[in-house]
């Protein structure tokens, strides 16, 4: 079985997530290549075949002319299953691939059971069994679900893919930090966040309180930031900062696969959430069921005494 | 301008799913549906632009699915739309993201759209591909997970949400399919006034069998609540005990209570 490889490349630099690939390829032991648009600079520690375009002629991101390399390649090598990273650049690019190829995807998959592949479903709470109906398929993996433990290290051997003609129906016009970080949360040993559990904005005052009582900082969910309850430097999730406290106490928050990607290294995970069956119990060290704006006052009256 | 709003009508999250009798889907039985969350900031975007253009903008809000499905499309006209397009399947859950994004595309191929907004992914299955898919069917430009969305003429800069607090700014000319991501917008809710109106709306029903003309690419072989590995203690009960035995711990974990 082959397996092509879609690494990730931002800012002059391959991401580090690429590895997770040639992890997945290890799990369904097939043979793997890669494809890089990125730079001869900043090559992966791989030592099988990388097809390689530059991203200083089609940028680091141009889905319309990445598709088409990544067809090329895909023409040159034949693979069973072509792999991305279900992050911003491979959600985007897989499946348009997949319909230009017409041909299957299955995104997000989190393991691999007799050849066949599971995906997540509703936050989490259940999974699905899939597979593809027809050969050279897309996949796209959880960032986090295949771990890289040094497999496949050395020098890649590089074969240039290039298109005819340049492709440039987006334009890309750069990166801009979301908002600065002011708070270090990756720094603190103690973290209580809040979640839309909550339920307002002046309840997240009631778990700053404990986070103060706890010699901890205040974290928070997407939704609570979006909201504007919190600050947006208090983020944690994969689109804020990932964080592996000694404690992290999760506030009325279900646990979003996103979330949970950004805290699930805490060393203890305490959770305080009114859904027995909400995802976070499964990182939770301890599952504490009730309404979180109940059981933290009640809980202050005891830590203050 | 004419818009085309993608919703789908999903289960509240925070629901206890059980697996059905074929073991391919959950139990949809009493089960409380909603507009799927990401289709919500993209039906407030779509208003908010008819809106900036002082009102020369056409919205056509479409969902597939069961008749449930129409309770979703009636929120959207409520917010904002004009018209509704359910495209009836009672089998919605069957079709994999590739036949829900041919059958879009064979609705919009001759209406002329000049843009599509839908939500990145659905909350159920997530696949995050039909907005994309359908993209390619209609050979439209498509941006995805934008947190910000600025339209002048038939130009458009937005700003696409990557990992760890980054974006990234694009700049593509209309027609185009967008994705949307939350942070968006904050979405309004329907008055009274605009729910009442939204009865009066057009609304159009077509059986799938008119758009979907494609076989499925994937195989659900089923589907299955994830095994409980590692999981820790659940405490459960009256407040007042629980909070004595959440302090304990915290007593024992955290220096600053020493």
């Amino acid at each position: 079985m082959k397996t092509l490889l879609i690494s990730e490349y931002r800012q002059g630099k391959l991401l580090e997530s690429t590895y997770e690939l040639l992890a997945f390829a290890k799990r369904l032991n097939a043979e793997s290549a890669m494809l890089l648009i990125g730079s001869e600079a900043s090559l992966p520690d791989f030592g099988g075949k990388v097809y390689f375009a530059e991203a200083g002629k089609y940028g680091e991101y141009n889905p319309d002319a990445h598709k088409r390399l990544v067809m090329e390649a895909a023409q040159k090598e034949k693979p069973d299953y072509i792999v991305f990273l279900h992050s911003s650049y491979g959600w985007d690019l897989a499946p348009r691939v997949a319909a230009a190829l017409k041909t299957a995807q299955i995104s997000e998959i989190v393991g691999v059971v007799d050849g066949r592949f599971e995906v997540p479903a509703c936050n989490a709470k259940l999974r699905r069994l899939v597979a593809p109906k027809i050969s050279q398929s897309i996949l796209t993996i959880q960032p986090g679900a295949f771990t890289y433990q040094g497999e496949a290290r050395g020098t890649p051997s590089l074969e240039r893919v290039d298109l005819d003609a340049s492709i440039q129906r987006i334009e890309f016009l750069g990166y801009e930090e979301a908002e600065k970080k002011d708070v270090d949360l990756a720094k603190a040993e103690i973290i209580v966040s809040a979640g839309r559990g909550v339920g307002k904005k002046e309840n997240v005052e009631v778990i700053a309180g404990l986070a103060r009582v706890l010699g901890g900082e205040l974290g928070a969910t997407r939704p609570v930031v979006d909201a504007g309850w919190v600050d947006h430097s208090r983020q944690v999730g994969s689109s804020g900062q990932t964080v592996a406290p000694k404690l992290y106490v999760a506030c009325g928050i279900s646990g979003s696969i996103q979330h949970i990607a950004g805290m699930k290294k805490s060393d203890f995970i305490i959770a305080i959430n009114k859904d027995k069956d909400a995802p976070i119990g499964e990182v939770a060290n301890v599952l504490a069921v009730a309404d979180v704006m109940q059981l933290v006052p009640a809980l202050m009256t005891r830590l203050s005494k | 301008m004419k818009i085309l709003v993608c919703i789908k009508h999903v289960p509240d999250m925070e629901s206890r799913f059980i697996v059905n009798q074929a073991g391919d889907w959950f139990e949809e039985r009493e089960l409380a549906f909603r507009l799927n969350e990401y289709d919500e900031f993209a039906v407030e975007e779509a208003v908010r632009l008819k809106e900036k253009l002082g009102g020369a903008a056409d919205i056509t809000i479409l969902s597939i699915g069961p008749d449930r499905v129409v309770e979703a499309i009636k929120k959207g006209l409520a917010m904002g739309g004009d018209r509704g397009v359910h495209i009836k399947d009672d089998l919605v859950y069957q079709k994999d993201p590739w036949q829900v994004a041919s059958a879009i595309a064979a609705f919009a191929r001759d209406k002329n759209f000049d843009l599509v907004f839908t939500g990145m992914q659905s909350q159920d299955r997530g696949s995050a591909q039909v907005g994309a898919d359908a993209a390619e069917l209609l050979d439209y430009a498509c941006v995805t997970t934008l947190v910000n969305i600025e339209i002048s003429g038939d130009v458009v800069t937005a700003r696409r949400e990557l990992e760890g607090g980054m974006r990234g700014i694009v700049r593509f000319k209309l027609p185009a399919v967008v994705t949307c991501q939350m942070g968006l917008n904050t979405p309004r809710y329907p008055t009274l006034p605009n729910i009442m109106k939204a009865k009066q709306k057009e609304l159009l029903t077509f059986p799938v069998a008119d758009f979907l003309k494609v076989d499925s690419l994937v195989v659900i072989e089923k589907m299955y609540p994830p095994e409980k590995k590692g999981r820790g203690q659940v405490l459960e009960g009256d407040v007042n005990e629980l909070a004595d035995k959440l302090a304990a711990i915290l007593k024992e974990k955290v220096p600053a209570l020493r």
